[in-house]
């Protein structure tokens, strides 16, 4: 699997590692439902088949946390940006 | 038909005059008292075990392709009950107590081979992890043995004693433990509960559930709506799909374990072993063929199938401790989805909506777990309630924290 | 002698000597072993997997199902190998397989007798009773006539190697079609890689005799791969098998040596190629089905398209009178192939009621007998003797030794079902066709189902443009070359009805029509089903023979046609892969890399005993002459820490360096502690916790000046931690201003600990009044000059429970700092010490490390809730919260001593109430990590309590069965040696 890094192009997958679905953003921790809130933001996923949103990190490349969106079913992937903004430079 | 060894003369004398189906081949009835999805071994399990040990025989088990076209038919054929945790290890000890009857249960040879799995031991922090381990499988009556290297190597003399990168320094054996045919374990049950009056019918997709108001009533298939007092789901793989059907998020991802055989080769490895410092285990087949596997390709799919690094790490893994191995071929590889959960350990749940049942959640082990996961699911059915072996495994432990992480690893599903 | 007196592409002017089954025979440079064996005479090659029959061989190709041998001897020894694919060398030995005791005369043989009794399924419904004998008799029994090959029982030493490789067009299959797919592409200027799994290029241009332009088809195809070599943007890889679809990767072996005894020095015996392809056409051709009858698999019976490679290409004529099996007009060429190389052809049958006159005429002009409409019954003899044929209601028997099938012809579609299309049926050629391919590959010629020549020269040149084109260039025309266009008739046949027990579909597995009707009465008629109940298409072909006769044969008896019966799925690889090419040369002690700590020649030198710690070798102990044992050499360095001064290298830690303005704001929300308010020149030690609440790792964390800070952590979090971090800057908190760096690998870090520490550090640093203890007090930080101005770091941290401090400088400069410490020490007798005599003082100590840090356990699991501010937010506080997890009667860190200070406490072992059964309910906890301590003179131990520290003073019992262990212990305090610390105050 090839996964286009937008700093560095497209690379082997094995340069990366996958941390899973794209959730967030990380709950408030001072809501008063906190604990629900992060019970659904650690422990519940989607988990489609198809499009998923999904975290990989670029470890032996640019070190960039990538948020990939990538068909479950096919492997075809959709889209990739950075996972949280621009990486500063 | 009762399998016997005069039927088998018979039927071999007359050109198989005296053959029948293994089930009953039917169509859907209007309405059950329980309908199963999922026609693997824990469906048809939980199917048998209902209408034997509980007298529900209202049954139907229905199954999107072909039984036993899921992970049972795709995994390593390995049984074993070598668990650390007490939510886990009496669970999987009846799985093997049951195993141990299961061809005299079933009148069918589903081949379980007590061969025993050996554990390999690299340092000694994995050992004092692995006493542990052994300690409590003692305590649970799953017996386990502690093997120094010497004893390693007369059960395994072809692993690499010499030169090896992790070297051996003994194992953790469980001596009951061993492997079964996968596929027969299928048709055995699908036998076994069709004889009591299961209905299993086949290329019968769930599309979607019928509602009354919360209240689950029956599924909407592709061979009509069949409505039941009681839907189970056992459709490990799939389970994140069709619970979306329901609006249920589930603490489970979808990823996909391979597995491999190697061209037949005349026995020389009696024993199930897996590696301890690198991502392999293995077992020979009664045809020949080496059975292995190793790491989950590391990312969410569904697609039933595997990519190249992840063949070549297991043949990497395998070649570390079995160099002669290099000149063997690799003959299969192939792809199972397994519901991955979030601290490695299954659910079975009454619930969480009205007349739905869950049984998901095997994560890369579900095989060995069939006959206690169709036991157990089979009274969480019938009893409205869980069994106590599997009380565990329920769903709102996430909530509370009562985890059943083996691993330790926590909510990463793709690392347990 | 079977070798005919003229053609074929063998070198005659050589003679190669090669040996199977013991006895020595002569081929020729450019025979396959097949080839030579045939035209040896040898018809007999190998026996049956199930009943033990005996074969011959079959095909030409990668297909064969029966012809595998077990080749070479020794290390190289080689189990399972298709004979037909194997390029003679001299000195070649082959050997047959499965045969007891021999391939002449075979005991197991006798299984024959009773397969009435052991079709399909017969496993399951027997060998129960009773229920203890499976284990003991009926197993080894079947075991015993498991496999085929035999493992070799000695290292391979060849090498493998791996490569990667990049194109914009990928060709499989160097045959006609594939030729002009890669010279149209070329000619467009796309960088092209032409893969072929034989070692000539041509394919079926060099079976068949056919003329393309002015040449004939192997001039032709010699010529075109001429030009593609030529070519700088082609490479053409010959002996490369392309046997996966992978996601944007194909995967390949190239056999670099196999057709050589031993490889050339310094090359690999294959190679692994992982190829990226922008677009792939597949013309990897078809081959023939074989038609399943009374007695298909007598050697002597083959199918017609190898027949025709063994003629025309091998010059080896595999029989002196032939008939010849068809329902396909391919077969016809190949009959008159053989009797122009003067074969005498005794009929063809074809099933058919009509063929082309352009046949029938070219037949009558051989005097060759043609049966229409007519079928082989039976065939006689091992090897073969002779044929039933009926034809037009007449039967009669035809004396030959040979007989050439072909049932039609089944398309190579195998790669473009590795993405789980299904191929379709297609009545029109009867035949399955991949409808479904992987992304990007398309499929050309004959395994797109084209079997004319000139339509495969065609749709390989529009393929071959299409890919060029689609992968950005413009498209150059080449000129189609003119050759024969006689179109290609087949029709499906598959199946001889009426047949008794050894009509074979599958070869390899002994599957015959009887199996697929016991199938399909008990219910087994999805075609899974049959190939599991069966083994149909289980062996290592792969059921490219076989699927499609049983599945037809499945319809058939089912009443169904073939799409209703379902079509199966091909899984990679293409053909077996040898585990070497898959593994390279991540083998015996390169499997994975060897991290050595920058002093680990310094300690090498001092003759240190070492231990794999993860990728890392870190120095276990160091045994000094007169250690009476390695547990009497630990104590010995523990006893030297506590009473003197000793040093051990922890470069192994992970160490993370990070700079900027918001650094504190980032480790107060990683760690459970608060690190804003630690001043300059201090360092803390800290917990941090995934956010499940669970404790991640731990820690210290030195600020060595305003914006610059530098974390530890242990080893083998190293690499979590820092991608961690790296999550919640650019993920989490992207607003934070930090930049970081892993600085592991650049800082060799040495520990000094004992009493007599500082006056070590003291003549090592540049400025000893910096050390002072009131300069650098306890967990102190700070950069200093050591060893006469190298730039390094000093702190004050303790995990001995001495005094102590950490010394870093650059890595290259380890070896030195680490002589520099001993040169210093000499006066106190400083000793170095390793891993365990750390573990062993961590324990006196009570400090938790990597048995408690299990991602089980919560920081007050470990007894540092008291570290979990109250104050703020930090990863993992909410779910830490979870009531489970603050329950009081959690496992809970404790510390456990036997009552008896004789026994001897272990790691691993159980805690339960004294008196109480051994049951899963009175089983409370265990101990984690335990040591022979010599400061105390016994066992002492930490772990883990139901109840925890509220159980100190109890008695419970210390069980361990798996090594026999049971005795009383008292629970207390797991921190035992200078519980307040104060001998690292002075």
């Amino acid at each position: 699997m090839l996964i286009p890094c937008p700093y560095c192009g497209a690379r082997d997958s094995h340069e990366f590692t996958y941390r899973g679905a794209a959730v967030g953003p990380r709950p408030d921790p001072a809501r008063p439902d906190a604990a629900d809130a992060f019970h659904d933001y650690v422990y519940l996923r989607d988990n489609p088949a198809g499009d998923n949103a999904e975290y990989w990190y670029h470890g032996a490349g640019c070190r960039s946390w990538l948020k990939v969106v990538r068909d479950t079913t096919t492997h075809e992937i959709k889209s990739v940006t950075g996972a949280g903004g621009e990486v500063k430079p | 038909m009762r399998y016997s060894l005069f039927n088998i003369i018979a039927n071999g004398l007359t050109g198989q005059r005296f053959s029948s189906p293994a089930w009953r081949q039917v169509a859907p009835k209007p309405a059950y008292d329980v309908i199963i999805v999922g026609g693997g071994g824990h469906g048809l399990a939980t199917a048998y075990y209902l209408a034997k040990q509980h007298g529900v025989r209202n049954v139907a088990v229905l199954e999107k392709g072909w039984i036993g076209s899921g992970n049972s038919g795709r995994n390593t054929t390995i049984i074993r009950s070598n668990y650390l945790l007490p939510g886990n290890e009496p669970f999987y000890e009846w799985s093997m107590k049951l195993w141990e009857g299961l061809e005299q249960d079933l009148n069918y040879n589903i081949m379980v081979s007590q061969r025993g799995i050996i554990n390999l031991i690299h340092n000694d922090a994995q050992r004092d992890v692995y006493v542990r381990r052994g300690n409590a499988m003692i305590v649970n009556g799953a017996g386990a043995r502690l093997l120094d290297r010497e004893e390693v190597r007369s059960y395994l003399p072809f692993l690499d004693f010499d030169n090896a990168r992790f070297p051996v320094k003994g194992g953790m054996m469980q001596p009951r433990a061993g492997t079964a045919r996968h596929d027969a374990v299928v048709w055995g049950y699908a036998r076994g509960a069709s004889d009591l009056g299961v209905d299993i019918i086949q290329n019968c997709e769930v599309t979607g559930f019928l509602r009354d108001g919360d209240a689950i009533t029956g599924v909407a298939t592709t061979r009509g709506e069949i409505k039941a007092k009681k839907v189970a789901l056992a459709v490990a793989g799939s389970t994140s799909r069709l619970a979306g059907k329901l609006d249920l998020k589930l603490p489970i991802e979808s990823f996909v374990l391979q597995a491999f055989i190697s061209e037949g080769l005349k026995p020389f490895m009696e024993t199930v072993f897996t590696f301890g410092a690198g991502h392999f285990y293995c077992s020979q087949s009664d045809k020949g063929e080496l059975v292995f596997g190793g790491d989950l390709d590391g990312y969410n799919s569904y697609a039933q199938r595997g990519n190249l690094p992840t063949v070549e790490d297991v043949c990497e893994g395998g070649l570390a401790l079995v160099p002669q191995l290099s000149r063997v071929r690799l003959l299969r590889q192939w792809a199972g989805v397994c519901d991955m959960s979030m601290d490695g350990s299954p659910i079975i749940q009454v619930g969480p909506l009205p007349g739905l049942y869950l049984n998901c959640a095997w994560n890369y082990g579900g095989f060995k777990a069939t006959p206690a996961s169709g036991w157990c699911f089979a009274h969480t059915i019938a009893k409205d309630e869980p069994h106590p072996l599997s009380a565990a495994f329920r769903l709102d432990r996430f909530r509370t924290g009562h985890l059943i992480d083996e691993k330790g690893v926590g909510a990463s599903p793709n690392l347990h | 002698m079977s070798r005919l007196s003229s053609g074929g592409f063998i070198d005659r002017s050589r003679i190669v000597k090669f040996s199977f089954d013991g006895k020595s025979y002569s081929g020729h440079p450019g025979d396959t072993l097949a080839s030579a064996l045939i035209a040896n005479d040898v018809k007999l090659v190998g026996r049956s997997f199930k009943y033990h029959r005996p074969r011959g061989i079959l095909t030409a190709g990668s297909e064969e199902p029966n012809a595998l041998v077990s080749l070479r001897k020794g290390a190289r020894h080689e189990p399972n190998t298709r004979a037909t694919m194997v390029e003679l060398f001299d000195g070649l030995e082959a050997f047959p397989q499965n045969v007891t005791p021999s391939l002449s005369f075979d005991v197991m043989a006798v299984n024959q007798l009773i397969s009435r009794f052991i079709g399909a399924g017969f496993y399951y419904k027997t060998f129960m009773w009773p229920a203890s004998f499976w284990e003991k008799l009926y197993e080894p029994i079947v075991r015993g006539s498991a496999g085929l090959g035999t493992t070799p029982n000695v290292p391979d030493p060849d090498h493998y190697e791996k490569a990667s490789a990049f194109c914009d067009v990928l060709v499989i299959g160097a045959g006609p079609t594939g030729l002009m797919a890669a010279l149209t592409a070329a000619r467009s200027g796309a960088r092209v890689i032409l893969a072929d799994e034989d070692y000539l290029i041509g394919g079926r241009l060099n079976s068949e005799k056919v003329t393309i332009g002015d040449r004939d088809g192997a001039q032709f195809s010699a010529a075109v791969a001429a030009e593609l070599v030529a070519m700088p943007n082609v490479k053409v890889m010959s002996r490369t098998t392309v046997f996966g679809v992978y996601d944007d990767s194909y995967g390949a072996v190239e056999r670099v040596s196999d057709h050589l005894a031993v490889p050339a020095p310094y090359q690999p015996r294959q190679r692994l190629w992982r190829i990226a392809a922008k677009h792939t056409v597949l013309a990897a051709g078809a081959i023939d089905r074989p038609i399943v009858f009374d007695g298909n698999d007598r050697p002597g019976i083959m199918l017609a398209q190898g027949v025709q490679t063994y003629i025309n290409r091998f010059a080896a004529a595999p029989a002196r009178r032939m008939a010849f099996f068809t329902s396909s007009d391919g077969a016809w060429v190949a009959a008159f192939d053989a009797a122009d190389a003067g074969v005498e052809i005794a009929a063809i049958v074809d099933a058919r009621r009509t063929v082309a006159d352009r046949l029938l005429a070219e037949a009558r002009r051989r005097n060759i007998r043609t049966l229409l409409g007519g079928a082989v019954t039976a065939a006689h003899g091992s090897p073969l003797k002779s044929v039933d044929v009926v034809a037009d209601g007449k039967r009669e028997r035809l004396a030959v030794d040979g007989l050439a099938m072909s049932g039609g012809y089944s398309p190579n579609v195998q790669l473009a079902c590795h993405h789980r299309g299904r191929p379709q049926w297609h009545p029109e050629i009867g035949a399955l066709l991949a409808t479904d391919p992987p992304p990007r590959m398309k499929l050309a010629g004959a395994a797109n189902g084209s079997y004319a020549l000139s339509a495969c020269l065609a749709d390989g040149a529009a393929q071959g443009a299409e890919a060029a084109v689609a992968a950005g260039f413009a498209a150059k025309t080449v000129a189609l070359p003119r050759c024969q266009d006689d179109p290609v008739e087949v029709q499906a046949y598959w199946h001889v009805k009426d047949t008794a027990h050894f009509a074979f579909v599958d070869f390899q597995t002994d599957v015959s029509v009887k199996d697929i009707e016991i199938a399909a009465k008990e219910g087994f008629i999805p075609v899974e089903h049959l190939k599991r109940y069966t083994a149909l298409g289980m062996g290592a072909d792969q059921g490219k023979l076989s699927n499609f006769n049983g599945l037809a044969i499945m319809a058939d008896i089912t009443g169904r046609s073939i799409p209703e019966a379902g079509t199966t799925i091909y899984r990679p690889p293409y053909t077996p892969v040898s585990m070497g090419a898959l593994t390279g040369h991540h083998r015996a002690k390169d499997f994975r890399p060897t991290r050595l700590t920058p002093t680990h020649f310094w300690a090498k030198r001092l003759g240190a005993k070492f231990v794999e710690t993860g990728m890392w070798l870190r120095a276990q102990y160091f045994p000094r002459p007169g250690d009476k044992d390695w547990l009497a050499t630990v104590q010995r360095e523990v006893t030297a820490v506590r009473s003197s001064v000793g040093m051990i290298d922890v470069s192994t830690f992970g160490k993370i360096d990070l700079q900027g303005p918001d650094v504190g704001k980032l480790l107060d929300r990683v760690y459970v502690n608060t690190y804003s308010t630690l001043p300059v020149g201090k360092a803390r030690y800290g917990v941090m916790l995934r956010e499940d609440g669970m404790v991640m790792d731990d820690g210290t964390t030195a600020h060595l000046s305003d914006d610059h800070w530098v974390m530890t952590t242990t080893t083998v979090n190293a690499v979590k931690v820092f991608s961690h971090l790296e999550f919640c800057l650019q993920v989490l908190w992207p607003d934070l201003d930090v930049r970081m760096a892993s600085i592991s690998e650049q800082w060799a870090q040495i520990a000094l600990a004992g009493p007599n520490a500082r006056k070590v550090l003291e003549k090592i640093v540049d400025d000893p009044a910096a050390v002072a203890n009131e300069a650098l007090p306890v967990m102190g930080a700070k950069e200093a000059k050591l060893m006469g101005g190298i730039a390094g770091r000093v702190f004050r941290l303790s995990f001995s429970g001495e005094l102590g401090f950490e010394v870093a400088v650059p890595a290259r400069h380890g070896e030195k700092l680490a002589e520099a410490m001993m040169a210093a020490g000499k006066e106190f007798g400083i000793t170095p010490y390793g891993t365990e005599a750390l573990a062993m003082m961590r324990i006196e100590k009570g400090h938790v490390s990597g048995p408690e840090l299990n991602g089980q356990t919560t920081v007050a699991d470990l007894g540092l809730g008291k570290m979990a501010s109250k104050k703020k937010d930090y990863i993992g506080r909410v779910l830490f919260e979870r009531p489970d997890l603050t329950d009081e009667n959690r496992l809970g860190y404790v510390g456990i001593v036997p009552v008896d200070k004789r026994n001897v406490l272990r790691a691993g072992t159980h805690l339960m109430p004294l008196g109480a059964a051994v049951a899963v309910a009175n089983d409370h906890g265990f101990v984690s990590s335990a040591t022979q301590s010599p400061t105390f003179g016994h066992a002492v131990g930490v772990g883990f309590l139901a109840g925890g520290a509220k159980r100190i003073g109890e008695k419970m019992r210390a069980y361990d069965p798996l090594r026999g262990g049971d005795f009383e212990v008292e629970i207390c305090s797991p921190y035992f040696y200078d519980p307040q610390g104060e001998r690292t105050r002075v």
